[in-house]
C-alpha cells in the first residue's frame, strides 16, 4: 500500500489546455511508483475564473464536482479532499457536508485565510464532527506576504491545531518551498499535526530532520505536483527506516487519520 | 554507466547537510548506482578565493578513481590562467565558475574572457543556476541566481566555448535554447536535477523539443537527494540508447 496524501487533478474549467494529459500522467506515474490511492484536491478553477488560492464559491463547487467525477471514474485509485474557501463560511460548511456525503475523505484548505484565523474554527469543528483530517497549504516560514495567496506557516497552523486538539491537521508539502526546519521545530510538540513529505524539495538532511522532529508516526508520504521528487524521497526513506516504520509513512499513518475504510486494505 | 556531473564535497555554508565527506559520497554513489561523480569543493565556492579549495579537491580525486575533479576558476583573480592550466594538466573534465557567488557580472568582461580561454583549452565551463530553492535560502544568502541572459551572452561570446549548466528549470532551458542559434545551442548541455517529471512532464517535453543530446545526468548531491535524478529517468519512457545518452554518453562525448 502506498497512499499519496497530496495530489491534484485538473479539469475542463481551468486554464490548462493539457488538463487531461496531466491527469493521465499522474495516474500513469502513480502506477510506476506503486501508488495505491491518490488523495487529491482541485483548487477551484486554478486561476482561470478566480484566483487559485482565493477561489470563488462557484469555482470551489465546480472543482469539487470535477473531483467527485474523477473519484467515481477511478474508485480504485482516487480519493478526494473537499476544497473550501473559509471566507464564505456558509458555503464552505455546506460544501464540506455535500462532498463528504458523496464520498470525499478530507478537507483541503489552501491559502484563502490564515490558519490561525477564527474563520477556520467552524471548518475545524466540522472536521471533528465528521472525523476527517484537514490538509492545510503551508509556506514553510513565511517571512513576508506573497502575491496571490494568504499563506500560512507552521506556527499559525499549530495555533489552530491547539484550539482543536482532536482534529488531525496535515502540514502540507514540507518540501514545497521555504524554511522546512522552521516548520519542523514548530510542530515538534503538537501531536495532532502531521507532516506531509511532498513538494519539489529533495534537500539532503530534510528527511532525517523530519524523522528526528516528529517521528515516523506523524509522517505522511505525498507528491504534490512533482512525483519524481516524491519517489526519490520514498526511495531514500527505504534506506533510513525499518520496514515496519516505512509502512507507517507509506500508508498506515494515513489509514489512521482518514475515515475508516477510506483505503482498500484499511 | 551513470556519471553524475553535479556533485559536491565539503560542508555547506548555509545549513547542516549530512553526507558531505568522500566516504559518504562513495556510499551514496553505491546506493544510487552512480559509477562516476564529477566533484567540486563546496565550501570554497563562498570563499574570497574559491580556487583555494582546488588542492584538496585534486588530492581527494586522486585517492578515489570514481571522483573526477571540477575545480573552480575565478577570472577576477590574477592567477586564473594558471588555475585553468592546472585543470587541463590534471585531466579535469570541466572547470566551474559561479560568478554571482564571487561578485562578478555573470555576463561581464571577466566571464567572457574565461569563456574564451575555456574554448581555447577545450575544457567545458560548468555553471550552476542556483544551489537551493530561492524560497528557502538563508536570510543572508543573497547572491543572485545565474540569469538566462548570461548563458546566452557567454555562449555567443566565443565560438568554441562549451557550457554545462546545472540546476536549471524548464523555463530557463527553453529561454536559452530557443534564444540561441542551433550552432550555439549545440554547445550547451543541461543537467536534469532541477527539471520536473510527472505529472507536469517538463523533462519529457524538453527531451522531445530540445533533444536528448542536450541533457546530462546530474544530481546536486549531497545538497539534494541523488535518488531524484534516477527517479526522473525511471519515470520517463526512454529507450536504452536515449537513457545511455543522458546517463553517460553525452558527457563522455564532451570529454573527447
Amino acid at each position: 500500500m502506498l497512499v499519496d496524501v497530496h495530489a491534484h487533478f485538473y479539469h475542463a474549467r481551468t486554464a490548462r489546455a493539457d488538463w487531461r494529459e496531466r491527469n493521465e500522467s499522474r495516474l500513469t506515474a502513480g502506477d510506476k511508483i506503486g501508488i495505491t490511492a491518490h488523495v487529491a484536491s482541485i483548487l477551484g478553477s486554478f486561476g482561470f475564473t478566480s484566483p487559485t488560492y482565493f477561489p470563488s464559491p462557484p469555482d470551489v463547487t465546480a472543482g469539487n464536482d470535477a473531483l467527485l467525477a474523477l473519484q467515481r471514474a477511478h474508485p480504485d485509485r482516487i480519493r478526494g479532499y473537499v476544497c473550501v474557501n473559509p471566507n464564505y463560511t456558509a458555503h464552505a460548511r455546506a460544501e464540506i457536508v455535500r462532498c463528504l456525503d458523496a464520498g470525499m475523505i478530507g478537507i483541503k484548505l489552501a491559502a484563502s485565510r490564515r490558519a490561525d484565523d477564527p474563520l477556520l474554527d467552524p471548518i475545524a469543528a466540522l472536521a471533528l464532527e465528521r472525523r476527517v483530517p484537514i490538509l492545510q497549504h503551508i509556506w514553510q516560514h513565511r517571512r513576508r506576504d506573497w502575491p496571490g495567496q494568504e499563506a500560512s506557516d507552521a506556527v499559525e497552523l499549530c495555533t489552530l491545531a491547539r484550539r482543536h486538539p482532536d482534529v488531525a491537521f496535515i502540514l502540507a508539502h514540507i518540501g514545497g518551498g521555504g524554511d522546512w526546519l522552521h516548520s519542523l521545530r514548530a510542530v515538534r510538540d503538537v501531536p495532532n499535526v502531521y507532516v506531509d513529505l511532498s513538494g519539489s524539495g529533495v534537500d539532503g538532511g530534510m528527511l532525517e530532520e523530519c524523522i528526528e522532529s516528529v517521528g515516523v508516526n506523524r509522517l505522511l508520504w505525498g507528491s504534490d505536483i512533482t512525483m519524481d521528487t516524491g519517489w526519490a524521497k520514498l526511495r531514500y526513506l527505504e534506506t533510513l527506516l525499518a520496514p515496519a516504520e516505512l509502512a507507517l509513512v507509506r500508508w498506515k499513518n494515513a489509514a489512521r487519520i482518514f475515515p475508516a475504510g477510506a483505503f482498500p486494505s484499511d | 554507466m551513470r556519471i553524475d556531473c553535479n556533485a559536491f564535497l565539503g560542508a555547506y555554508l548555509w545549513r547542516k547537510v549530512p553526507g558531505t565527506s568522500p566516504e559518504a559520497l562513495r556510499r551514496a554513489l553505491d546506493r544510487t548506482k552512480i559509477d562516476v561523480a564529477w566533484i567540486t569543493h563546496l565550501p570554497s565556492l563562498f570563499w574570497r578565493d574559491p580556487t583555494e579549495g582546488n588542492a584538496w579537491l585534486y588530492e581527494t580525486a586522486r585517492a578515489e578513481p570514481r571522483f573526477k575533479p571540477v575545480p573552480t576558476v575565478h577570472p577576477g583573480l590574477a592567477i586564473w590562467g594558471q588555475v585553468l592550466a592546472d585543470a587541463a594538466n590534471a585531466g579535469a573534465p570541466a572547470v566551474r565558475c559561479d560568478p554571482t557567488y564571487v561578485g562578478l557580472d555573470p555576463a561581464g568582461g571577466e566571464m567572457r574572457v574565461l569563456a574564451a580561454a575555456c574554448g581555447t583549452a577545450r575544457i567545458p565551463l560548468l555553471l550552476a543556476v542556483r544551489l537551493e530553492d530561492g524560497r528557502q535560502r538563508h536570510p543572508n544568502d543573497r547572491a543572485a541566481e545565474l540569469p538566462a541572459a548570461a548563458v546566452r551572452a557567454l555562449v555567443r561570446s566565443d565560438a568554441d566555448v562549451r557550457l554545462i549548466v546545472t540546476h536549471a528549470d524548464r523555463a530557463f532551458i527553453e529561454e536559452v535554447h530557443f534564444g540561441s542559434t542551433p550552432e550555439e545551442a549545440r554547445r550547451i548541455w543541461w543537467d536534469i536535477c532541477w527539471i520536473w517529471g510527472p505529472p507536469e512532464d517538463h523533462l519529457a517535453t524538453l527531451v522531445e523539443t530540445v533533444g536528448v543530446e542536450r541533457f546530462v545526468f546530474g544530481t546536486g548531491q549531497p545538497l539534494r537527494l541523488p535518488e531524484n535524478s534516477v527517479a526522473k529517468l525511471d519515470l520517463l519512457d526512454l529507450n536504452g540508447e536515449a537513457r545511455d545518452a543522458i546517463e553517460s554518453k553525452n558527457l563522455q562525448g564532451l570529454m573527447t
